[in-house]
């Protein structure tokens, strides 16, 4: 029996700006499972992710982190969390190295565990010729992997990541990729949002497909290939025809 | 329709941004701008008019004749317009080489990049005389009723020395570009704009304390002495002075020259624009590599992380010094009205504690925009495990010690003249400061740190507050200095003003990171 509260436990979540953008979501991913949301443009994942990453006060539900409500004390939740959104944060006057200091301070790292995780993760992202360079000169990639690499400094056991192979080349996505499954072999939980669907077929333990904020379908591929009937074998033709289907297109 | 690439067709794409960027930038984002432009426009020319007939009325009741006084006072506000035009033409020269903005795209396409130059060195032209216009407007207006229409000739005059003036700032910086190259030239182009802007007034203040103690420019320049001291009237260096006051043919001279010195100067550095350009957007992947590597990182709190980050990026911004340099350079008159009373008479140095406190207000507020509003990383900050009012205090810490660190000198060398005003100074500095960064954070607006020149455009409550603050605040530290309760009035007064300016915030909270 596992008595080990789940990673991310999201309860009948709503958030309404103009009109509601999540109604009634729920959603629970265990410690150690790669957990990919899918959805249309504007279907509410990323709002989703920022009520998680206690970026946007929900109107109703319950967010849990590691049995931590992330509502009643979110500094405790966010001290295991990492937040990465498809536009990367940094600062143009920072070097990537005294990006990670600065992250690090904020999550409250030992200075000298931290410069050395900084290290590893500069090399490891292949940043090192540019360790010292203001991130001002940067390519989209370069900016992204910087953020990465902040989220990844403080070692978190949430790490929630908003379309974070977009800018990358094929051998920075796969080093990231290869990343993501190390953290989650150790146990940090990953929920990741892409419009790249063979990557959420590939990397994803479950997927969830969101739309118009409303969880619409969730489970293994082979769950979802249940679900959707015979429409074709590739998560993309499962993907289209359960949002065709909900939104009465189909 | 103008065929694409011609200099009208450029004209036209460039007027249009132009407008469309200063309507944005009036209107803050309000419907209807068109409508509450012109309203604003009507009401800020009536009171700058009603202001206008004041000052001019007393000096017009009997006819002005160009004498030597007359031809000094207004040859000096034609050198502060000159200086101001030059100042403001040398800035926005710098800002067109470095800004990329469209230019990439005009840039990469077959149309000649001289004629792109020539447009935009036309448009700052214009930009920098309507400016000027606009302040002069209505005191030409004024002068013309109350006393003769032959003042009209000033705007005409003003249009001569602004093409002047922007001809000037082109080659200086273009020459600054030669010389230092274009890394350099962006900072060193800032400064001695900085320095062109505030030099005259500067000057003339700081010649006004030399002479007769006190920071009056205009009884300086209308003292026995500097008119003993100026050339005849007959004397070519009052031509400009002439044509303000209906000299047609030194007028006609002045628009032919400053009109032909600006095309000539167009002319011949329209060819390397393109080559600047491109040498300037270079250093975007030069200039910033390779700095100070090997330092290893800084234990400390969560707060003294922020803190160096608020610092670090204060300390690199370029654009920086041009937007707070003026406002330091200000303070020079006041320190060497310090130096030159130094134990010698409290009284004089009173009038420095609201100047601190103004220009400590002023200053506190701009940082306060940069680190607030500017904050290139909101989602990181609020996701970090820090309550949001311990961000909000690292912020105000972080601020609070910029301003502290800009006015200290200052304020050690009062300290040994005056103790008591040293403390006042000290407090109201701090207080005015930090009044102007609470208005910050209640009117935060998420913003690219570049539009730090706009800010004040954004938020017209925002920045009234700020200087209805700074000013109450000038006034309450002064009162104080003085040693009467009035200035419990004066402090009650920025309460309230700080009060309001809360109460009328769009959110009354301080959670300015959550629910973005």
């Amino acid at each position: 029996m596992n008595l080990q509260p789940p990673a991310l436990e999201v309860t009948n979540l709503t958030k309404v700006f103009d009109k509601p953008a999540v109604e009634g979501l729920n959603l629970r991913i265990e410690a150690g499972e790669f957990y990919a949301l899918l959805g249309p443009n504007g279907a509410g994942k990323t709002t989703t992710l920022k009520i998680v990453a206690g970026l946007l006060h929900p109107n109703a539900g319950t967010v849990k982190v590691f049995g931590i409500d992330a509502l009643g004390d979110p500094i405790a939740a966010k001290q295991l969390i990492a937040w990465v959104p498809d536009e990367p944060m940094i600062y143009d006057k920072l070097t990537p190295l005294e990006y990670l200091e600065f992250v690090a301070g904020l999550w409250g790292m030992d200075a000298p565990r931290a410069e050395q995780r900084a290290r590893e993760l500069i090399e490891w992202l292949g940043l090192g010729p540019n360790a010292h360079d203001r991130c001002q000169g940067f390519s989209r990639g370069m900016r992204q992997k910087v953020a990465l690499a902040g989220a990844l400094v403080h070692d978190p056991r949430l790490l929630i990541l908003d379309e974070p192979l977009t800018a990358l080349d094929a051998g920075s996505a796969r080093q990231v990729k290869e990343v993501l499954a190390e953290r989650r072999e150790g146990g940090v939980a990953v929920i990741m949002t892409t419009h790249i669907l063979e990557v959420a077929e590939r990397m994803a333990e479950r997927i969830g497909v969101i739309n118009k904020g409303r969880l619409i379908a969730e489970g293994t591929l082979e769950e979802l290939r249940g679900q959707a009937g015979p429409v074709g074998d590739s998560l993309e033709d499962i993907f289209l025809h359960l949002v065709a289907e909900k939104s009465g297109t189909a | 329709m103008n065929p694409p690439g011609t200099y009208a067709w450029f004209a036209r794409h460039e007027m249009r941004l132009f407008w469309r960027d200063w309507v944005g930038l009036l209107s803050a984002g309000r419907s209807k701008p068109i409508r509450g432009l012109v309203i604003a426009a009507v009401v800020f020319f009536g009171i700058m008019h009603l202001l206008a007939y004041a000052i001019i009325a007393p000096l017009a009741e009997s006819p002005i004749v160009p004498d030597k006084k007359t031809l000094l006072i207004v040859t000096g506000g034609l050198f502060l317009s000159v200086t101001t035009m030059v100042s403001h033409a040398m800035d926005s020269v710098t800002r067109s080489f470095y800004a990329r903005g469209d230019l990439d795209l005009i840039l990469s396409s077959p149309a000649p990049p001289n004629r792109v130059f020539a447009v935009r060195m036309l448009a700052i032209t214009l930009a920098t005389m309507v400016l000027t216009l606009v302040i002069a407007g209505p005191f030409i207006n004024a002068l013309a009723v109350l006393d003769s229409a032959v003042w009209l000739g000033a705007y005409a005059t003003i249009i001569a020395l602004g093409a002047g003036s922007t001809a000037l700032a082109i080659v200086m910086t273009i020459g600054l570009f030669r010389v230092l190259g274009p890394k350099l030239t962006r900072i060193i182009s800032q400064i001695v704009s900085a320095v062109i802007g505030a030099a005259f007034v500067i000057g003339v203040q700081v010649a006004a304390i030399l002479s007769i103690g006190s920071y009056a420019r205009l009884s300086f320049l209308g003292s026995e002495t500097v008119v003993a001291l100026a050339p005849e009237a007959a004397s070519p260096i009052w031509w400009p002075a002439r044509a303000v006051m209906g000299e047609t043919a030194i007028l006609a001279a002045l628009l032919v020259g400053g009109g032909a010195v600006l095309a000539l100067v167009i002319v011949m550095s329209a060819g390397n624009y393109g080559s600047h350009v491109i040498a300037a957007s270079g250093i975007a992947f030069d200039e910033f590599k390779n700095r100070r590597p090997g330092r290893p990182f800084r234990a400390g709190s969560k707060k003294r992380a922020l803190r160096r980050k608020e610092w670090m990026a204060l300390r690199r911004d370029p654009w920086l010094m041009s937007e707070s340099l003026m406002q330091i350079l200000y303070l020079l008159p006041p320190a060497l009205l310090l130096w030159l009373n130094f134990a010698e008479s409290i009284g004089s140095l009173l009038i420095l504690v609201p100047i601190m406190v103004m220009a400590g207000g002023q200053l506190g507020g701009g940082l306060a925009w940069l680190v607030i509003s500017g904050e290139d990383a909101p989602d990181l900050i609020g996701s970090a495990p820090v309550s949001v009012g311990a961000i909000i205090a690292a912020k105000i810490e972080a601020v609070l010690a910029a301003v502290a660190l800009v006015f200290a000198p200052l304020l050690v060398g009062l300290v040994l003249a005056a103790p008591k005003l040293a403390a006042v100074a000290a407090l109201g500095i701090g207080i005015s400061a930090l009044s102007a960064t609470m208005i910050q954070i209640w009117f935060r607006a998420q913003a690219k740190r570049t539009r730090f020149r706009s800010r004040q455009t954004s938020s017209r409550l925002a920045t009234l507050a700020e200087a209805l603050s700074s000013i109450s605040w000038a006034g309450t530290a002064a009162l104080a200095a003085m040693g009467t309760w009035l200035a419990v009035g004066a402090a009650l007064f920025a309460a309230i003003t700080l009060a309001c300016a809360w109460a009328m915030s769009p959110s009354r909270s301080m959670a300015s990171y959550m629910d973005p």
